[in-house]
Order: structure tokens, then C-alpha cells, then sequence
């Protein structure tokens, strides 16, 4: 069976329609799972139309790699922790990455062949290719920050920013050369100088600001598909990749406001470097009046019969797998008739909405879970927050102290609950290497440990109860 | 109009679509939208497909072609089958 080029240009259309309701449907959990289908339909449709056009003639090597993909994907679906969710994810936006410069460098091989390479297309090609190339290896060392291969520390080094400039220039002139000679020295020059920038671009990022980073790869991934389809002239890649491309930009932008830092500021990066920080006046002042520490069954005292407990998860609470014992916390106050939620910081974890996917795995109900600006009047009347492995996003300076490196980042107002208990290893500043002036309020008391040990001694202390 | 006169039309305003889609996405689902624009992203396998099926493609831009192939479905195979696996965590009290 062949179907005409206008036939499948329909079919392109109605897959592009799929995509957008796939989109469309992650207004809302119910709708979630819908729209995840009506994507795989699109994607389906859009696959079968480019078979049986005309273009495509021999199947072999087509058919050995979607089957070697689906069973590599499917596999890698089944088996990814939750936790590990933002590797699996760089790792898919370095895939992305490099299939478009494949794709654009074998568009140009057979172009080349035909003879009907133009200045157009070859621009076309090249904008693809460092694109799809600066996607990839920024992906790589994304993801080898994530998994703790290479460290998640800024890697800052003198005249950075200008051997950047530099690479960069010389792939524009590369490409432009290319573009005018169908030069491969050109070519091969460029591509390779995007690969190396694509590295040194991420590797100054810092590990606390995965979340921008996952957004950002995810942004040039959807550019990289557009690009190939300007050059295949193929409506529906460019389709795609501008949704995608615009969904990774917007989440980039969402996280950037979350930590009151401009885009600017995270790529040029080298934030969280400065571990020993200068302490301010107030941060000074608090640590002299030093902290109180209490024990679980103090908690317990102040959480069974209150009216409402606010929970402040964050990648802390990940790290020692503490979700778990927290749900069963909360149905044992939920059984007490107290009111629990959950609070989430819109960089809480490794990536966007990470916390919430954490939350769910343990079945927490979404409807406990809020986000910042929802749950932040509610913690006047909040009798307990229960901090788990967060710092930085619940700590006032933000918002008392002008001179705090984290001054006017959007916090959870967790300082105005009526009791604060702070779950928590140890003394060590956050990510952002700031004091936490919360610890040091009144009303506030550190529960030292690992946050599953400590969560599971609530469960126990409730439930073995009798108070 | 030129071709890519019209392909420029078409992105732009798919810029716009992408804009005000993404906007209405709520933040809990935000984990899962990086996964399905992931999946979505592996549209791309569509000019990977291009670029190996082509009857007189050389043996070299087979080859590649042939890797964007597998990169792409892991991509499109990971991408949805993650985020199906994912959203079904989601769950309303009961």
C-alpha cells in the first residue's frame, strides 16, 4: 500500500491535532492519562503516514531499529525509579539530540548524492546540526551530574565565558562557510566545535539548578526537531518541535522565577560555589541564640491532636526515601481527624513537578498536595509544618534579609505556622550555602536523623499512641 | 510563497499554540509533561524514517539514519511508556 504525499500531509495534520490535546490533557491529573493516549495515536498515525508514503522504499534497517528501540525504551520505562527520573529524561533529550544531527547529516549525504543540495537547505542543515549537537553533549553531562559520575559542582574556570563566545563564533563562520562552499571541512569543524559547546555550557551549572538545566535541554530538543523539520520541510516536526520547544522555555522561565535568578544568571552559572558564604548580620545574630532540637515523641505530642500539619517535602526527603513513611504518617493523623498537606516548592527536587511524582509513587492523593502559591495562606492557621529534607525554599531571609544571596526568591511561608518541626541530618547549609534563620525562630525545633528513621518513629510513636 | 516562507508561517504560529497550551498545564503534572514533550520530541524518527528508506541511499546515511531510527523510538517507546507509568500514580482520595 503507498498513500499520495497530500494524503499524508492529512495525516500529518490530524497527528500534530493528537499532540496538542496530549498536551492539552496535562491541565488536570483526570484528563493526564487521556491525553498520554491520544499522543501515542498521533504518534502511531504519524509514523505509519511517513511508511507508506512514497519516500520510503527500503525497510530493513527501519524495522531493526524501532524494534531494538521499543524493547530498549520499554525496558528503560519499567525500570527507572522515580528518584532517577531526571536522567532518564536528560538522557532522552541527548537521544533527541543526536538523532537530529544524524538525521541532518544523512539528509545531507543523500542530498549530495541527488545534487540538489541548496543554500537554503544547507543552512537549514547546519542550524539542525549545532542545535542538535548542543543538545546532545549538554544532555551527556547533565546526566552524568544527575547520576554522580562527574560532580555536581560548578566547574568554573577563568576566560569561560570568552572561550564560549570564541567557539561560538567560529561555529557561525563554519556554517556560514559551509553554507556558501558545501565545504565538509566546514561541516565536520562545526559540528565537532558544537559538541565541545554544548559541554562547556553545562558543565559550569551547578547541581542545584538541575531543574532550569532538564528545562533548558528540553527546550533545544524541540528547536533541534523543528530545525530538521525546516529542513526536510516537514510540517509536522516543525510543529513539535516549536510545542516542545515552547514547553521547555516556559518551564525553564517557571523555575528561574522560583529562585528570583534570571535565565542569564543560571547559564552563566557557578552559583552554589561559594559554600563558606559571607554570614550576614542577622544570620549572626540568630546563630548565637543557637537552636533547639527535640524528639520524636515532642512532635508527636504537638501533631496528634492538632487541627491541621502543613508537610514541606524536599529532595532531602527523596534522597532517604522517606515518602513512604510519610504516607503512612498521614493516614494515622488523617485517622485522628487531623488535617494534612502537603506544601511543594515549584524547585523542590531535580526537575520540574519532581516532588509531586515522588508523592503520588507513595499514594499520597494529589488533592493533599498544593502548590507554593495555594498552601501559603494557609500556614497562619496551620497548627504543625513538618519540614522533610527542605531548606533553602523555607527560609525567611528571603524575604527579611536584603543582604542574603537568596533575598527575594518566592518562598513556602512556613515560618508562620504555629509550631515548626525541622527534620534534619545535620547543621550543613543548603544548596545556596545560606544560614536558615527558620531554625533559629521560637517556635521552631530540629529533629536530628535520617528523615525515613525519623518519619517511621512518628508512625510507630502514633500508632503505638496512647498519650 | 517560497516553501520555506511557508514552513516559517507554520512555526510561528505553532509557537503561539505551544505558548498557550503549556501555560494551562498544572505544575503537579509538570514531571510528566517533560516526559511526554520527550516522547512527542521523538517525532523526529519521522525524518530518521526519511532519511534510511530512501531507495537510493548510500550505505553510509543508511547507517545513520539506521541509529537515528533506534535513538528516536527509544525515545518515543520511553518517553509515553514513562509517562503512562507515572501518571497512573496519580490518584484522587479515595
Amino acid at each position: 500500500m503507498q498513500i499520495s504525499a497530500n494524503y499524508q500531509a492529512l495525516a500529518y495534520l490530524v497527528s500534530a491535532i493528537l499532540f496538542i490535546f496530549a498536551l492539552k490533557g496535562l491541565t488536570h491529573p483526570a484528563t493526564a492519562r487521556r491525553g498520554n493516549y491520544y499522543g501515542m495515536a498521533g504518534m502511531a498515525l504519524a509514523i505509519i503516514a511517513t511508511l507508506v508514503g512514497a519516500e520510503v522504499q527500503s525497510y530493513g534497517f527501519i524495522i531493526a531499529g524501532v524494534a531494538a528501540g521499543a524493547v530498549i525504551g520499554a525496558a528503560l520505562a519499567a525500570k527507572v525509579k522515580m528518584t532517577a527520573m531526571p536522567q532518564l529524561v536528560a538522557a532522552l533529550h541527548s537521544f533527541v539530540g543526536m538523532a537530529a544531527v544524524l538525521v541532518a547529516i544523512g539528509t545531507y549525504v543523500n542530498r549530495a548524492a541527488a545534487g540538489t543540495l541548496n543554500p537554503v537547505l544547507m543552512t537549514e542543515l547546519a542550524v539542525g546540526i549545532v542545535i542538535g549537537a548542543i543538545t546532545f553533549s549538554g544532555s551527556v553531562i547533565a546526566f552524568g551530574k544527575l547520576q554522580g559520575i562527574i560532580s555536581g559542582k560548578p566547574v568554573v574556570f577563568k576566560g569561560q565565558h570568552l572561550l564560549n563566545a570564541a567557539m561560538g563564533l567560529a561555529i557561525v563562520a563554519f556554517g556560514a562557510h559551509f553554507g556558501m562552499t558545501e565545504s565538509v571541512v566546514s561541516l565536520t569543524l562545526m559540528t565537532l566545535f558544537s559538541f565541545v559547546l554544548g559541554f562547556t555550557l553545562i558543565i559550569p551549572i551547578g547541581g542545584a539548578d538541575m531543574p532550569v538545566i532538564i528545562s533548558m535541554l528540553n527546550s533545544y530538543s524541540g528547536w533541534a526537531a523543528a530545525a530538521t523539520g525546516f529542513t526536510l520541510q516537514n510540517n509536522l516536526l516543525i510543529i513539535v518541535g516549536a510545542l516542545v520547544g515552547f514547553s521547555g522555555a516556559i518551564l525553564s522561565y517557571i523555575m528561574c522565577r522560583a529562585m528570583n535568578r534570571s535565565i542569564i544568571n543560571v547559564v552563566f552559572g557557578g552559583f552554589g560555589s561559594d559554600s563558606s558564604g559571607g554570614t550576614s548580620s542577622a544570620a549572626a545574630l540568630a546563630v548565637e541564640k543557637g537552636v533547639r532540637s527535640a524528639s520524636v515523641e515532642d512532635a508527636i505530642y504537638w501533631m496528634e491532636d492538632a487541627g491541621k500539619v502543613i508537610i514541606i517535602p524536599g529532595y532531602g526527603m527523596a534522597v532517604a526515601q522517606a515518602q513512604h513513611a510519610l504516607k503512612e504518617f498521614m493516614d494515622l493523623l488523617i485517622e485522628r481527624g487531623v488535617e494534612v498537606k502537603f506544601a511543594i516548592h515549584p524547585v523542590a527536587g531535580r526537575m520540574p513537578g519532581h516532588m509531586n511524582v515522588l508523592l503520588a509513587e507513595a499514594d499520597i492523593p494529589y488533592d493533599h498536595v498544593l502548590e507554593m502559591d495555594e498552601i501559603n495562606p494557609e500556614f497562619p492557621t496551620a497548627d504543625v509544618a513538618l519540614v522533610v529534607g527542605a531548606n533553602d525554599v523555607t527560609n525567611p531571609a528571603a524575604k527579611t534579609d536584603p543582604t542574603s544571596p537568596i533575598h527575594g526568591m518566592p518562598i513556602l511561608d512556613v515560618s508562620k505556622a504555629k509550631q515548626i518541626y525541622v527534620i534534619k541530618r545535620s547543621m550543613n547549609p543548603g544548596y545556596a550555602g545560606v544560614d536558615n534563620l527558620l531554625y533559629y525562630q521560637d517556635n521552631c525545633a530540629l529533629i536530628f536523623g535520617d528523615a525515613k528513621a525519623v518519619c517511621e518513629g512518628l508512625a510507630s510513636a502514633l500508632k503505638g499512641g496512647g498519650h | 510563497m517560497p516553501d520555506t516562507l511557508v514552513a516559517l508561517y507554520v512555526f510561528v504560529l505553532a509557537c503561539f499554540i505551544g505558548y498557550y497550551v503549556i501555560w494551562g498545564v498544572t505544575p503537579s503534572l509538570h514531571t510528566p509533561l517533560v516526559s511526554l514533550t520527550n516522547a512527542i520530541s521523538g517525532i523526529i524518527i519521522v525524518g530518521a524514517l526519511l532519511v534510511t528508506g530512501l531507495e537510493e541511499a548510500s550505505t553510509a546515511a543508511e547507517i545513520m539514519g539506521f541509529f537515528a531510527v533506534l535513538l528516536a523510538s527509544i525515545n518515543v517507546f520511553g518517553g509515553f511508556l514513562v509517562t503512562n507509568r507515572m501518571l497512573a500514580m496519580f490518584k484522587k482520595k479515595k
